[in-house]
């Protein structure tokens, strides 16, 4: 089919029904600085891992927030805690805890990712 | 052989005791490794075992430690413990002599002047009965001093006492009734038959003028009996087992014991061993500037040994170890918490597999810049210069950034993935094939030294700088600057690296004292050990250390950590600067331009020689 120069991007609605946004409640329990996150991408900048991956803090609070919860899962597990996000952060999001609470919380509650 | 109803309870609380403190000890002794029982049976007739009877006498009868953090706090103790032991020994000493039977049952001698209210026809009676008032003086001095310490704690030279459960305090108690007791039992008896030494002699007869002691020595001895019982029974599952444990404690560490990658027997021997005296809580920074009472390894060690450690308190730490450095009994707090973490968090080392087999370089030596590092740019850069200066043929292997060193995975509890990121680097330092690593950052320096296990020299950068000067390669003028140096935990503390900074600093500016340096040095608050503290409680840290370090207002505040010159430079109006910065400054004053160093022929290029290895993946 000819495109004309145009394409179609893939949906990227996010489904709000299905999505569960349980995640971001309870990281926000465990580690409140979480909420004060503006994904200004200072984080990014910095990340470690994210010199060998797409992996970057800000794109892991956007998972949460969207209750992209399997796909948030999969990116934080490639981090190797180093604390530069942490001590490079504006907003003072203790972004280390984020990671761990993400984790703990996934090794606690498995179905969140369902 | 004498006896009485009243030392029943005595007797059995003693019995009860020692079979439970049997029992415990050959389960522990049971459930060590085979490498631990081995070094024991190496060291048992060695002179370790005389080592550990010095220490067990300076430690657990006159408490050198604790006179070092408060000479009253030391005095009380040291009353209660010391004074204690001669009453026991002087007490079986004075039985023996007394009577002639061979064996006597224990509570003879705990109960002698009962059962021989005027020894007076025995050799050195008189002797042994001044002696027994004098300690049992001593004891009830420190029985005092333990009372006052519950509600004026600030004359012991603390803030903050250990809020205790209803066990502790039962046995606590218990404890202060004993001495009390005693000396109302002897006062009585001496009252009655007119014998006595300076203390009970006078009391008895000052209670004769107006009670009928005759009646009271019965009930007496019988309370006397009762509060040395309970307190026995208590003992075991109180913060008193710390007295018999922190002796075996004591012949392990020196049988070359210690605590592992693991929480094993030899941590539970440690965490039974901590008597709860609260030294830990205002030593906290968490404490003493972030006002958070709760996490102190006072407590954290309590809810191991009860099996109810909240997450919380394992994760709310900063691991700067302080805690383990005033701790009178020396536990390592620090290991055994950083062991409880493992097991929150999932330690899925393939997670890694997306690192690419490693790069590596041939030089002579490499530069490990580490992440903290790559934050503060102000001191790679200042280390590249120095490199350069010193004609050094060396590969920075973090120039493009690079894999973690590993220790923020372990301290956070996830070993496994530690050692993935560990061999990753280990591979490319070892095809590099250098003699020499060079790191900036403390947290990377004290693992490559203690895990990574190379055959290849590492150094902090403040060692290497000082073998500069050492070897005459640069140098350095003195510069008109006062500054105070701020020991990182890991580099202090963690590495025991204190001269080499100080050294280094002394070439370049006058060097002001602080109060909390060396071993006692202020965590910056910026410690990757933490990962619960909040933002507040950090700022709150980091400014107490900022007024602390500048009360006699230096000109900069010198560290050798990016972490924590990053942090304090947030909370500090005097400039905070890393020990390379000033060492550059220092190399580049006009005096020193005319120096080989400066030479302005193009720097040593390393050759390129790239290599790719692959590690296992494990």
């Amino acid at each position: 089919m000819k495109n004309f120069g145009f394409y179609i991007q893939p949906d990227s609605q996010i489904d709000f029904d299905n999505n569960n946004r349980n995640l971001a409640a309870l990281v926000s329990q465990r580690e409140p600085s979480f909420d004060w996150c503006i994904g200004c991408g200072t984080c990014t900048a910095t990340c470690t891992a994210g010199n060998f991956t797409g992996f970057n803090f800000r794109k892991v609070a956007l998972l949460v927030h969207r209750g992209e919860n399997e796909q948030a899962l999969q990116e934080v597990e490639k981090c190797m805690l180093c604390g530069k996000c942490n001590l490079a952060c504006p907003r003072g999001v203790n972004t280390r805890n984020v990671v761990a609470s993400i984790q703990k919380i996934f090794s606690r509650y498995q179905n969140l990712v369902y | 052989m004498k006896f009485d109803l009243f030392v029943l309870p005595f007797t059995v609380g003693l019995v009860v005791m020692v079979a439970l403190l049997v029992f415990k000890y050959l389960k522990w002794l049971k459930a060590l490794s085979r490498e631990e029982k081995e070094k024991i049976k190496q060291n048992v007739f060695s002179f370790c075992s005389l080592k550990a009877l010095k220490e067990i006498f300076l430690e657990c009868l006159l408490h050198r430690r604790i006179f070092k953090v408060n000479l009253f706090l030391g005095f009380m103790h040291t009353s209660l413990a010391f004074g204690w032991f001669l009453l026991i020994v002087m007490g079986n000493v004075e039985s023996k002599f007394f009577s002639d039977v061979p064996l006597n049952p224990p509570y003879y001698p705990i109960f002698f002047r009962f059962f021989e209210p005027a020894p007076s026809a025995f050799t050195f009676s008189a002797g042994f009965t001044f002696f027994m008032d004098f300690f049992l003086l001593v004891v009830l001095s420190g029985v005092v001093l333990a009372f006052t310490k519950r509600f004026y704690s600030k004359m012991f030279g603390m803030k903050k006492t250990t809020v205790m459960k209803p066990g502790d305090k039962f046995a606590l108690i218990s404890l202060w009734f004993i001495f009390p007791l005693r000396l109302l039992a002897e006062s009585f008896t001496s009252g009655v038959y007119g014998h006595g030494g300076f203390l009970t002699g006078t009391v008895g007869r000052f209670f004769a003028s107006f009670l009928p002691v005759g009646s009271l020595i019965y009930p007496s001895w019988w309370a006397y009996s009762v509060s040395l019982g309970v307190f026995f029974v208590a003992l075991p599952f109180s913060r008193y087992m710390h007295i018999p444990t922190e002796a075996l404690l004591i012949f392990l560490r020196q049988y070359g014991l210690k605590n592992g990658k693991e929480n094993g027997v030899f941590s539970d021997i440690e965490i039974n061993s901590c008597p709860r005296c609260g030294i830990c809580i205002d030593k906290c920074q968490l404490a003493s500037a972030a006002h958070n009472y709760s996490v102190q390894s006072v407590y954290f060690l309590r809810s191991v040994r009860e099996k109810s450690v909240e997450e919380k308190v394992t994760f709310d730490c900063l691991l700067c170890g302080r805690c383990k450095e005033y701790c009178p009994v020396k536990i390592d707090t620090i290991s055994i918490r950083q062991n409880q973490r493992s097991g929150y968090l999932p330690d899925h080392a393939e997670a890694y597999n997306y690192l690419k087999p490693a790069r590596a370089q041939k030089a002579d030596m490499i530069y490990f810049a580490g992440c903290m590092t790559h934050l503060t740019p102000a001191i790679q850069h200042s280390m590249l210069k120095i490199f350069r200066a010193a004609r050094e043929n060396f590969w920075f292997m973090d120039e493009d950034g690079s894999v973690c060193c590993g220790r923020p995975l372990m301290m956070a509890g996830k070993a496994e993935s530690a050692k993935r990121l560990m061999e990753h680097n280990i591979a490319a330092i070892k095809a590099s094939g250098a003699k020499l690593l060079v790191t900036s950052c403390p947290i990377c320096y004290r693992v490559f030294r203690e895990e990574y296990h190379l055959d290849i020299k590492v150094m902090h950068h403040t060692q290497y700088l000082l073998k500069l000067i050492n070897e005459n390669r640069v140098q350095l003028s003195h510069q008109d600057l006062t500054v105070v140096y701020h020991d990182p935990c890991e580099l202090g503390r963690g590495c025991g690296v204190y001269e080499e900074p100080r050294a280094v600093l002394q070439n370049i500016a006058a060097l002001l004292k602080v109060k909390n340096e060396r071993d006692h040095s202020l965590c910056c608050g910026g410690s990757l050990g933490n990962l619960q503290i909040s933002t507040a409680q950090r700022t709150a840290v980091q400014k107490d250390v900022v007024a602390r370090l500048s009360v006699d207002h230096p000109d900069i505040i010198v560290t050798a950590c990016p972490s924590c010159k990053k942090t304090l430079n947030i909370a500090s109006p005097v400039p905070v600067k890393d020990i390379a910065e000033i060492f550059v400054q220092s190399l580049e004053q006009p005096a020193v331009l005319k120096h080989h160093v400066f030479e302005k022929e193009p720097l040593q290029k390393v050759k390129k020689e790239e290599i790719v290895v692959s590690y296992s993946n494990k």
